[in-house]
């Protein structure tokens, strides 16, 4: 469980960024969260309620858009979706792959701001 | 979106921070020609005991040294320094991983340049440390015999991070009716191509297989130093 350290790290990226703009009145953070991030968005959500309290974004929401596995299958030549966690192969032609090219971010895409 | 908002790009990652100390560190590690060897597993899958063999094993051809994190006490320390290698312990509080910066200053008053292999023994847990780079040149994923073969699929992410799955307490295959077959099956459906390794750092079976991997591993790492050493 170390989605409250992340919530929080999210909260500091933000208010960095809304003082590098001389303060910015922020009502959502938009996330990306790959499915190798090794963080459970149901836990992050529920931390970022937490970690939002006493701080400027004690307002705002987390919205998380979630990123897919992608491999190179060198099968297809080209990057495919990957089968599942479990199962992490090409979705399509079921070769084995183990270069990952999408599915470990982390990421603060964009803040949704009170204009 | 409501109609009074904007939105403003950041495309920052979260994990940047530690990213960038941790390829610090890699480079360092480089630079003093270490090769560094990070462990994770599920609590009492044999991480301290297979790294106190480990560290007597080849102190008498190598300098090795190692760094070990646990929420509390500084039991493990203890334990690893009756190898007579130099350890440090690390106490991470309540957090449930080790992270870059609690292995930057861990190493404070250490020459890097002093060792051939550096190991670190991560907190024991299957989750969390899979988000963390260490600054290592290899990871590896340990678990027992005993835990049971679908742990790889029941805990994909860690073993997705890591380079070399170690199979250990093989002493106790046949008493657990453990099925490797059935275990690098498994692994083979979470990480495709990984290498596996079966020991006992209690009996040895498959030490000697474990430390002839370890040091090519080196070898491949740090050409260079090997080769200015011999």
């Amino acid at each position: 469980m170390h989605e409250l350290s992340v919530a929080m790290s999210i909260i500091e990226i933000a208010e960095e960024e809304s003082k590098r703009r001389g303060g910015l009145q922020i009502s959502a953070v938009h996330l990306r969260l790959g499915l190798l991030s090794g963080v459970v968005k149901d836990a992050l959500l529920f931390a970022y309620e937490i970690a939002r309290h006493d701080t400027p974004l004690a307002a705002s929401r987390l919205v998380v858009e979630e990123v897919p596995g992608v491999i190179y299958c060198p099968a297809c030549e080209g990057r495919r979706p990957v089968g599942s966690l479990e199962w992490f192969c090409c979705a399509e032609c079921g070769s084995l792959a183990s270069e990952l090219v999408q599915g470990k971010e982390l990421e603060v895409v964009s803040l949704e701001v009170e204009k | 979106m409501s109609s009074g908002t904007r939105i403003i790009e950041v495309r920052q990652n979260v994990f940047k921070q530690n990213d960038i100390i941790a390829r610090a560190l890699r480079q360092r590690f480089r630079d003093a020609g270490v090769f560094v060897v990070s462990m994770v597993s599920s609590p009492g899958s044999g991480k301290t005991t297979l790294l106190e063999r480990t560290l007597t094993l080849l102190r008498p051809h190598y300098r090795v040294a190692a760094l070990v994190g646990d929420l509390a006490t500084e039991n493990d320390a203890v334990r690893l320094a009756r190898s007579q290698a130099p350890v440090k312990q690390i106490t991470t509080g309540t957090i449930c991983h080790l992270e870059a910066a609690m292995v930057q200053s861990a190493l404070e008053g250490w020459d890097l340049a002093d060792f051939d292999f550096l190991f670190i023994e991560n907190v024991g847990n299957l989750v969390c440390p899979s988000s963390y780079d260490l600054g290592e040149d290899l990871r590896l994923v340990l678990m027992s015999v005993t835990e049971g073969e679908d742990k790889p699929l029941k805990y994909p992410t860690i073993f997705n991070s890591a380079d070399v799955a170690v199979i250990t307490k093989l002493d106790l295959a046949a008493a657990v009716e453990f099925d490797g077959g059935t275990v690098a099956r498994n692994i083979q459906s979470v990480r495709p191509s990984m290498v596996i390794v079966e020991l006992s750092a209690k009996s040895g079976e498959g030490m000697d297989e474990y430390l002839e991997f370890l040091k090519s591993q080196r070898t491949a790492f740090r050409p260079a130093d090997i080769s200015a050493r011999s």
